[in-house]
């Protein structure tokens, strides 16, 4: 298992904060010489395009793609806002970044907005990042003392403001339309599509919402070229990312590799295989709102979309969340249920009646008071969710839910009475 | 209602913005680390310094778990709950804190000193079990170690 270093190259370095070491290390160089050359901003996203870049925060929309949605007409000013809500079950790559390099982000975001015309910039970030927070606020006022941001950039004509600003403990406001109505200030609801964000975002101008990943891959594909990252890993799905690992191995954390590796090397390898020398029951491989693996799925899934779509799972935000054969499976998905019923906004009434009567059912058949027709109880309520909300957050229950629970029948099987099985019931 | 110290603060924030409205969720955090909780006086004060009514404010408090509308105790205690932090110790964490503290859910002890709250996933699973104490992150948090942090915090 080979691991990788381009996001994560300066993290374990002295003073890998600081402006000073990032400059010294060529940071600020891409930006500074695209500013210069005063490059084109079109042949930029161009770049970005044919770099196979994929967003990082979950859904793996073209980043270059997105970008070119951005109406270049416009007489209306654009926002580039970065998303660092960083709250999906299994996940913590993002706030790595903030606190280790915050100006490779910080450069990422100078190069964004040039490309596509923004003279502002937002950094939103979850309020529980306090370290992130007073990290990035830093880099900022670094930055802007050295230059490098504000008007006029080096001479260049080129004008950027880089603002921070935060959620409060939202998992909604992750969503890009629900990020954007949470730094308005009103209630952040997600919204319709269309209008996408890119034609009608922050205060309705064109605005490109983006990972903190995402943004911090920008300066090495600017720098190196297109064809540089579309050759990391899997042809189809490349680049570098960095990967979350949690829950039952000996050796959890952040593992950058690029696209393409085994998953049961990676546990194996450099996560030092499972806790105790226990076995594995299951991973839910790309956040929690992802499908859950079985062993034997485990054993031969590859981490690229293809390889993953394959499994029928996907790879969202990379965090992998591995249980080993002491977890009750029940108890797993009732948590994440809990999580989600929490999490609806309320928005739309089937994520937020259909969530919390989810949550009951399980609850019920956790008590050992379940009925097997609560299974398919389940499967119905999920079918009568998914799919009819405005945003993904209840896609993103019902997926490991009906995956967990078709699955490991067996298991909540075990907690029904016999006189509540169907065979009882029927005869 | 705060120092001018305060206000020159608030006003940066809120000039990051095209509208004052926006900078709504960081005013509020930043009064609420001087208040405490966000009770109706101050959330009028907000309304006022952002130019919108009450009940915009009161529409965002009411939304976000981390804007308490409601008196906390002088110290707030998260401990995550969610699946990786469970697995790995979080939910004998949350037991332990709730017999040491002598509260449930949301529950402030009697000499108001803590409040403890159950928080969704903190992005720090590697490192489970995690808490916050006063916003700030703890991270493979056995039952001793809890004792020691809380005993530490005055």
């Amino acid at each position: 298992m080979k691991l990788s270093n381009v996001i994560s190259a300066r993290f374990d370095k002295e003073g890998s904060t600081k402006l000073k070491g990032y400059r010294e290390d060529g940071g600020y160089e891409t930006f500074l010489k695209v500013l210069k050359e005063k490059r084109d901003p079109a042949q930029l996203i161009d770049e970005v395009k044919t770099s196979g870049l994929r967003g990082r925060g979950g859904a793996g929309f073209s980043t270059g793609m997105k970008w070119s949605f951005v109406p270049k007409d416009s007489p209306k000013p654009k926002y580039l806002c970065v998303n660092g809500d960083e709250s999906e079950p299994g996940t913590f790559k993002d706030r790595q970044i903030l606190e280790k390099d915050p100006h490779q982000l910080l450069e990422g975001v100078g190069l964004a907005s040039y490309a596509i015309g923004a003279h502002t910039a937002y950094i939103y970030l979850r309020c529980e990042f306090k370290q992130g927070i007073a990290t990035v606020q830093k880099a900022i006022r670094k930055a802007y003392e050295a230059g490098l941001f504000g008007k006029d950039i080096q001479g260049s004509g080129y004008d950027l403001d880089v603002h921070l600003t935060m959620g409060a403990g939202a998992y909604i406001c992750g969503e890009e339309t629900s990020l954007l109505n949470s730094i308005e200030g009103v209630r952040p609801y997600p919204r319709n599509k269309p209008p996408f964000p890119a034609v009608e975002g922050l205060f309705a101008c064109p605005t490109i919402v983006n990972n903190v990943e995402t943004i911090s891959n920008i300066p090495h594909i600017i720098k190196n070229g297109a064809d540089w990252h579309a050759k990391l890993g899997h042809a189809e799905d490349p680049g570098s990312r960095l990967w979350c690992v949690s829950g039952h191995v000996e050796k959890p954390g952040v593992y950058e590799a690029e696209t393409g590796f085994k998953l049961q090397d990676l546990i194996d390898g450099p996560c030092g295989g499972i806790r105790g020398g226990k076995k594995l029951k299951a991973i839910i491989p790309g956040g929690s709102s992802s499908k859950v693996l079985l062993p034997d799925e485990v054993a031969q899934v590859t981490m690229d979309t293809p390889g993953i779509r394959a499994m029928g799972s996907s790879l969202g935000s990379a965090g992998i969340i591995v249980l080993d054969e002491t977890t009750c499976m029940v108890d797993a998905v009732l948590n994440l249920m809990k999580f989600y019923a929490h999490e609806s906004c309320g928005q739309c009434t089937p994520c937020r009646e259909g969530t919390p009567w989810i949550v009951q059912i399980l609850e019920r058949i956790e008590r050992g008071e379940g009925r097997e027709v609560d299974l398919e109880l389940i499967e119905d309520l999920a079918s009568n969710i998914e799919g009819r909300t405005v945003c993904a957050l209840a896609d993103g229950a019902c997926w490991p839910l009906v995956s967990i629970v078709k699955k490991f029948r067996h298991e909540f099987l075990a907690k029904i009475p016999a006189a509540a099985r169907k065979e009882a019931v029927t005869a | 209602m705060f120092s001018a110290d305060l206000v020159t603060e608030l006003e940066e924030i809120r000039g990051r913005f095209p509208y004052p409205k926006a900078a709504m969720v960081p005013v509020l955090r930043r009064v609420q680390e001087e208040k405490g909780w966000l009770d109706g006086e101050t959330q009028a004060w907000v309304a006022e310094f952002l130019s919108v009514e009450s009940i915009e404010v009161h529409e965002v408090v009411s939304f976000y778990p981390m804007l308490y509308g409601q008196p906390v105790g002088k110290h707030v205690v998260h401990v995550c709950r969610t699946l990786s932090c469970d697995v790995c110790g979080g939910k004998e964490l949350w037991k332990h804190l709730e017999k040491k503290l002598g509260v449930g859910r949301n529950g402030t002890t009697a000499d108001g000193r803590f409040t403890l709250r159950a928080a969704e996933c903190l992005a720090s699973c590697g490192t489970a079990p995690v808490m916050l104490i006063d916003n700030e992150r703890h991270e493979n948090v056995g039952p001793a170690d809890a004792d020691k942090l809380l005993e530490a915090t005055s």
